[in-house]
């Protein structure tokens, strides 16, 4: 039921079909032999102990140690994950954990992002919030990502617990202002409303205004996402009002003039998100314009910076003053050049996380390798998201952060055209590499200076990066860089794989090679069914596998939903067409204690 | 075994019409209005290419191919399309709407009093919409040129200078009506369905509200106001 997403997986407790054998464990003195378990101390003492065990992978390896201590760390376990809302039902979770405080809830699979799942799929949250609040009306904090939460959720949580105190949302949808409104009047607790990269509707409900009056507890408050007008006196208001307020980030409805009277109120924020950087009038000639670069100077904590969303570039220097203390800067709707980037870059000295557009070119990249040696994380979007556009980055630009900046953890690369041997270069500079993903956009695109396939560049990525437990390929890919995945890349346990390999081989290659696969998402890709029976000793052990546009058909699957019971095979067409033949659009499958879920829409069938 | 395509998804696509997430409101650069529609699109108003692929295209698979030529095949009312694939590159849709909207304004620096100018465009007969942002265009002419890219059976009347003086001419109004299969018509601001061409383009892109394409011999009932509206402003 729980996995740990960033360390070494440990064995799935969920499946309890697994866990029940019973294990005698011997405590000292009394080896009885009785199959029934006598423990030499009382369930409290353990209690005691197990309260200090935080780690989700701990928890599940005490959890199988025998009947007892499976008992106790239920009765302690305060956070529970779930990485699918379908693996289990909410039932037998809160038959399970008696004394939850914290939830954290994933529904869809990634791949829904991209438009490529056709909506009303699943993934609700309303039978969640029911039984939490039967089971759990202490809970104090929702975590849900790509789940559909309505209103009446939102509505259920602020009246249902009453010392609710934390909701972050993420990739969420299916709710509204009006919701949002309910939700925050009624929680008089609330520290933290996190909404990230969600969809909500703009029923107009004028929700900044409906937090209650007097003092608020509001630690983080995130809604760039939300797009809709806010009524800006009552966010002034709030604001004034929230004294232990460290996050703050703010939609584009939010005028560099009112971010300016915000962050005069708060300068004790640590993170924040500009709304749209620039003014809703032009202010006149002998107007007089706030002092910005002040503004940001009295912020002595921020330490994360994001938003800029309509950016104004005369107004971008108002930030330099704290860009020495910067260690995360999201520039990722900002569509500037170097030029316009390397002032501000060439402050970040201690900047782990950067997100930024492709629109910086190489050359914003060499400058960034040249000042940010503690960067960790590099994220580089692409202004324009089609396949056939012009690439302002390249292998150059990749290169060049390979040999600046040598503690780097984590990359997504979006590009044009790649070369293997910047790939390889990367793969010995950094080392630490726990997330390699690099997209080249036009499909099937070769190495564009040697015209191989890029085989050889991930296989350097799987071979030298040994921490590596995230991959995504690109480009022109042979079945070689499968075999080159199985056989190096131990630890991986989320692919994602698009337009590649050459036959079945491929997939046989990772799914006997890597034990540690836990999430793997595949799209046009010429893998049949004999492919995927090569997995079935596996499949209990991942999340969740998708493969859509690939060459799978109905029986194949059904073969395999026969021989894995514990499997929900779920075969997926487009909303509004009908069953053609035997092939298969999308496959979704993933364990479950539950078997074939209830809530299924009609273009899902379930083998 | 073949896949066999689905249209649903890329039908869902383009259907959805959100602000750059349609072929013709399509992200901007900051370079300028130079680009107009995404121009691989393949499609023009001359040629009529049933078979919906780039023959130079190397790139595409043979599971690809498919899709694509079942794309057209099926329903050739739809534009012909080297599409692009739906959920590729995989960038969230979110992101890909902030930034159209976040480039468009950052690139409007120059000009004073810029908003979005996102309008809707149906056609009749078309089974969806289309948005396009009018302040990618500078005249009649390129407008046109991206419509007819967007939907390849339709034809825009002269427009331009000439086109202006054709509309002023009622009886050269009706014949251009009469002939051609479709005309471009729009809401203004006063909620009166004129027809495109009519205005000059400044002053067109100020109060269209929204485009129809429709029936050359529906739109006649509008020529008249049309010529009516221009008589008042020369």
């Amino acid at each position: 039921m729980s996995e740990d997403d960033d360390r070494q997986q440990s064995p799935p407790s969920d499946l309890e079909f697994v866990s029940n054998k019973a294990r005698n464990c011997n405590a000292t003195g009394s080896g009885s032999g009785n199959p029934e378990f006598q423990s030499a101390y009382p369930d409290q003492v353990l209690e005691n102990v197990l309260h200090f065990l935080t780690s989700k992978r701990d928890r599940n390896a005490v959890s199988l140690v025998c009947k007892s201590w499976y008992r106790v760390e239920a009765l302690t376990r305060s956070e529970l994950f779930i990485g699918n809302c379908y693996a289990v039902s909410p039932a037998r979770a809160t038959a399970r954990f008696a004394r939850v405080r914290a939830l954290h809830l994933k529904g869809k699979p990634r791949f829904a992002d991209f438009n490529m799942m056709p909506s009303d799929w699943g993934a609700h949250f309303n039978p969640w919030a029911l039984a939490m609040a039967k089971a759990y009306p202490w809970l104090e904090k929702v975590h849900l990502k790509r789940m559909s939460v309505t209103d009446d959720d939102l509505a259920t949580l602020a009246e249902l617990f009453l010392g609710f105190k934390e909701l972050v949302l993420v990739c969420c949808d299916g709710f509204g202002t009006s919701g949002l409104a309910i939700f925050v009047n009624k929680c008089r607790q609330l520290k933290v409303l996190d909404l990230i990269e969600s969809e909500s509707s703009d029923d107009e409900a004028d929700w900044i205004s409906c937090f209650p009056e007097g003092e608020s507890h509001l630690e983080s408050l995130i809604f760039d996402c939300v797009e809709c007008h806010i009524n800006f006196e009552a966010l002034e208001r709030l604001v004034a009002r929230s004294p232990s307020l460290k996050k703050l980030r703010l939609n584009r409805y939010v005028s560099i003039g009112q971010l300016y009277r915000l962050m005069v109120r708060a300068p004790q924020l640590t993170h924040l998100g500009t709304g749209s950087f620039s003014s809703s009038e032009i202010a006149g000639q002998g107007d007089q314009e706030p002092d910005y670069v002040n503004a940001f100077a009295a912020c002595k904590t921020l330490v994360c910076l994001s938003g800029f969303r309509e950016i104004i570039l005369d107004y971008l220097p108002a930030i330099y003053p704290v860009c020495a203390n910067l260690t995360s800067l999201n520039f990722s709707y900002a569509n500037i050049t170097a030029e316009q980037l390397k002032p501000i870059i060439s402050k970040c000295h201690k900047l782990q996380v950067f997100w930024v557009l492709d629109s910086i070119c190489d050359e914003g990249l060499q400058a960034v390798a040249a000042t940010c040696k503690e960067l960790r994380e590099l994220r580089v979007f692409p202004v324009d998201a089609r396949e056939d556009s012009d690439g302002p980055v390249s292998e150059v630009g990749l290169q060049a952060i390979s040999e600046g900046c040598r503690k780097l953890q984590s990359i997504l690369y979006f590009c044009q055209q790649m070369t293997n041997a910047a790939v390889i270069t990367m793969s010995k500079n950094c080392p630490d590499l726990v997330v390699f993903r690099l997209c080249i956009m036009g499909r099937h695109r070769a190495d564009h200076v040697t015209g191989e396939p890029m085989d050889d560049g991930f296989g350097a990525i799987v071979m030298n990066c040994k921490k590596l437990t995230r991959l995504a390929v690109s480009g022109l890919l042979t079945d070689k860089v499968f075999d080159y995945i199985g056989r190096h890349g131990k630890l991986v346990r989320t692919l994602s794989v698009a337009f590649a390999g050459d036959s079945d081989m491929g997939l046989k290659y990772v799914l006997e090679g890597c034990p540690q696969l836990q999430k793997f998402e595949i799209r046009d890709s010429p893998f049949g069914d004999a492919a995927l029976r090569s997995g079935l000793h596996h499949y209990y052990n991942m999340r969740f596998l998708w493969m859509s546009s690939c060459r799978l058909t109905r029986r194949g699957c059904q073969e395999i939903a026969r021989a894995m019971p514990r499997l929900v095979v779920e075969v997926i067409r487009s909303a509004d067409e009908e069953e053609v033949d035997d092939a298969v659009e999308i496959l979704y499958m993933y364990r479950s204690l539950e078997g074939p879920r209830t809530d299924a829409p009609k273009f899902v069938t379930i083998s | 075994m073949e896949v066999g395509l689905k249209m649903g998804f890329e039908e869902t696509e383009l259907r959805l019409g959100l602000p750059g997430g349609g072929e013709g409101g399509e992200v901007v650069r900051k370079r300028g209005f130079s680009e107009t529609v995404d121009l691989k699109l393949n499609l023009s108003s001359s040629k009529q290419d049933t078979s919906g692929m780039d023959p130079n295209d190397e790139k595409v698979t043979g599971l690809n191919k498919e899709k694509n030529l079942l794309l057209s095949a099926t329903d050739p009312a739809k534009p012909p399309a080297k599409a692009q694939v739906v959920g590729w590159p995989p960038v969230r849709s979110f992101r890909k709407n902030i930034l159209a909207t976040a480039i468009r304004k950052s690139g409007s620096d120059e000009s004073s009093g810029e908003k979005v100018a996102f309008v809707k465009v149906s056609m009749d007969g078309a089974p969806y919409l289309r948005k396009v942002d009018l302040r990618m265009y500078t005249s009649y002419h390129q407008l046109s040129d991206a419509l007819a890219k967007m939907f390849s059976y339709f034809t825009i009347g002269n427009c331009g200078s000439q086109g202006l003086k054709d509309f002023m001419n009622e009886s050269k109004l009706m014949d251009l009506l009469n002939g051609s299969d479709y005309v471009p018509t729009y809401e203004d601001k006063d909620g009166d369905w004129m027809l495109v061409g009519d205005v000059p383009w400044e002053m067109f892109v100020e109060s269209c509200k929204r485009l129809r394409i429709m029936k050359g011999t529906e739109a006649i009932g509008l020529a008249p106001k049309a010529v009516e509206k221009c008589k008042k402003m020369s």
